[in-house]
């Protein structure tokens, strides 16, 4: 997509206008409010894990339930989180983020229309 | 390794091996993906075609292409032998490989497909200045991409002479020689369709394969993982040089920065491969972008699960001293593991699979590269987008060419070399080089030209100047003979960068550069276009749409 392709196409609807409707205001900060909080977790929580595993490797190796450690353990809930993060997102991304995006794709579908016409 | 150890080896491997068996079974591999690359090479007309396969992929075909993409001979052959030799070590490794695809899917996936064409650098040159962004995106593309081959070529050199029984200079070369004609036939033929349906193929292969051996190890210990750790243990601590597999640091415990040095440049790698953005264009809409990295995350988990079985299986079924000996030391515990649970069947299996996934691999890597020159050097920056369509795609076809001749040159040039960091350090320049101007360009509205080109061409140079002068390049010393012979470059030391990995230093470095430059006066960017990439890639407005045929 060059930059004068763009001018050619879209320049008829006024996206930064855009920009500033609720609707819009509201998807965007849905979208940031998800994404930026969960992957720094989700980024905390592993290199917890990659740190104790490096510097703590004696206390990762203590055995919990026959020869299942500490540090198998919280290896496989690394997989666990994982797993579960993306099912959390795909959940709340149906509900939450696709209804207003398809919406609000509508409306400049519509303006779009408009504007060539 | 003591002379006994050896022999024991060369009669498991040459004893269950038959060359003419296992070439038959990736002969098979080759005749069908060839005629389904034929067929879906049909109607590769239109740059779209070509380039994203008509955007005509669901999101299921499309996380298995990823899987098939990701899942390279590296994390076969390479993690199942790190587990079987280091135990924890080897699983700890598998993990950075899985979490990072979290920032691929909260981050990066949707707003690139609904911002882009074909390439990365279509996002990152996007509101930015068109010419020298997407000249620094392509430069940083074929790099991660040339040296991601490379390391695949040399590995085709190693799995001849540890599957095949060849051991001589002439016969491996042939191979490799073989393996890149291949590779440029599917590219050459069938596109980014073609390429992805050999990608899908390998990784139902390659996934079932490692699944079947998985619950045959855990059926011969009565379904009971910790009687297979258990196993494990006992195997290992009776070895002449006992540890315990279950205790996290062997591997990486003596130079614990390092690890986490080389944990960054994982995590934050993945989203920033060229060959795997590219990927998300194959899909008609966001939503199945999504869809595709979520298959992704759930098929490469599984397999890491797996391999963390089939670790221990060969850790308890041929041990640790019968895989260290064997020629290819670790990488040949998977196949020696087939072996000695299916005999020469499935070691033919296992050995075609393997030959499969580095076909599938540097195929996806070679259209990505010259994607990348064909679209954005070419293209745009030469030709200031005033190409037509077709001859783009011609120049992309010569590419291909080339790129073939050289991944079966220089495959052929560094065998024998000791370059299995290639891998890392095109991890460690994707994550620095890519991923922060990635991030800010889709997150950061002030961000600017300047800002970009810091930062890229900042990490790009910082990730391969440190490796340069890393202990991997010179001057790591061979414990046991005490000579500098356990780097690439024997006999001389000219390190001064303590680490093998760079992405410590790099990454931050990369975005604080991308901070730095947009603040150093650089000039402000069209706000207009700023705000339509920003509605675009949340609503989905103006993507690019599936080709009909």
């Amino acid at each position: 997509m060059s930059n004068e392709e763009t001018e050619k196409g879209h320049h008829r609807i006024d996206y930064p206008a855009f920009e500033e409707t609720p609707k819009y205001k509201e998807l965007r900060k849905r979208q940031r409010g998800f994404v930026i909080p969960v992957l720094i977790a989700a980024m905390a929580w592993y290199f917890l894990y990659v740190a104790l595993a490096v510097f703590a490797s004696s206390w990762m190796a203590t055995p919990v339930i026959g020869v299942i450690n500490i540090g198998l353990i919280f290896g496989l809930l690394q997989f666990v989180s994982t797993f579960g993060i993306t099912m959390w997102y795909v959940s709340f991304a149906n509900k939450r983020l696709d209804p207003l995006a398809t919406e609000l794709r509508h409306e400049l579908e519509a303006k779009q229309k408009a504007g060539v016409a | 390794m003591s002379n006994a150890l050896v022999l024991a080896a060369d009669t498991a491997n040459a004893g269950a091996s038959d060359p003419v068996l296992n070439m038959s079974i990736f002969g098979a591999f080759v005749i069908v993906t060839m005629i389904i690359v034929i067929r879906a090479g049909r109607n590769n007309k239109s740059a779209n075609d070509f380039y994203a396969g008509g955007r005509s992929f669901s999101g299921t075909q499309n996380g298995m292409a990823i899987a098939g993409d990701y899942l390279s001979a590296a994390s076969f052959l390479g993690i199942t032998g790190a587990i079987a030799l280091a135990g924890y070590d080897g699983f700890l490794y598998s993990i950075g490989f899985l979490v990072a695809w979290l920032v691929a899917l909260l981050l990066v996936a949707e707003l690139m497909r609904n911002t882009g064409k074909f390439t990365m650098a279509d996002v990152l040159s996007f509101r930015l200045h068109q010419r020298p962004v997407r000249l620094a995106a392509a430069i940083s593309t074929l790099v991660v991409c040339f040296f991601y081959l490379l390391a695949q070529m040399a590995g085709a050199g190693g799995l001849v002479s540890l599957l095949l029984g060849i051991n001589d200079q002439v016969g491996q070369s042939l191979v490799v020689g073989v393996v890149g004609i291949l590779m440029v036939i599917y590219v050459l033929v069938g596109g980014m369709k073609g390429t992805t349906w050999v990608q899908i193929i390998k990784a139902g292969l390659l996934i079932a394969g490692a699944a079947i051996m998985t619950v045959w190890v855990l059926a011969l210990n009565g379904f009971d993982l910790s009687a297979l750790l258990s196993k494990g243990v006992e195997v290992s601590q009776a070895l002449e040089a006992p540890f315990d597999p279950l205790q996290p640091g062997l591997k990486y415990g003596k130079n614990p920065i390092d690890f986490i040095s080389l944990s960054m440049a994982l995590v934050l790698g993945t989203a920033g491969l060229p060959h795997v953005l590219m990927r998300f264009y194959t899909v008609p809409t966001a939503k199945e972008a999504r869809k595709s990295v979520v298959w992704a995350i759930w098929l490469i988990g599984a397999f890491y699960l797996f391999t963390l079985v089939l670790g221990f299986g060969a850790m308890t079924l041929v041990g640790p001293a019968v895989i260290a000996a064997a020629p290819g030391a670790a990488n040949s515990a998977a196949p020696l593991l087939a072996a000695a649970l299916g005999g020469p069947v499935l070691l033919g299996i296992v050995s075609a699979i393997a030959f499969a996934t580095i076909l599938a691999v540097v195929a996806g890597l070679t259209i990505t590269a010259a994607t990348s020159f064909a679209h954005d050097i070419y293209a745009n920056v030469i030709k200031r987008g005033e190409v037509r369509p077709n001859a783009e795609v011609k120049i992309a076809r010569i590419t291909i060419v080339v790129i073939g001749a050289l991944a079966i040159l220089g495959g052929i040039g560094v065998q024998g070399q000791n370059i299995a960091f290639l891998v890392a350090l095109a991890f460690a320049v994707a994550a620095s080089a890519n991923l922060p101007t990635i991030i800010y360009s889709l997150y950061w509205r002030r961000f600017n030209t300047r800002g970009a080109l810091w930062s890229m061409y900042g990490g790009l140079i910082s990730s391969v100047v440190l490796i340069a002068f890393s202990p991997v390049v010179s001057g790591k010393v061979d414990p046991k003979t005490m000579e500098l012979t356990a780097s690439m470059i024997k006999g001389v030391d000219f390190h001064w960068f303590p680490l093998d990995n760079p992405g410590i230093v790099s990454i931050p470095l990369a975005f604080l550069l991308g901070i730095l430059g947009t603040y150093s006066g650089g000039k402000k960017e069209n706000s207009w276009i700023a705000a339509e990439m920003e509605v675009r890639s949340l609503t989905g407005h103006g993507a690019e749409k599936e080709v009909h045929h």
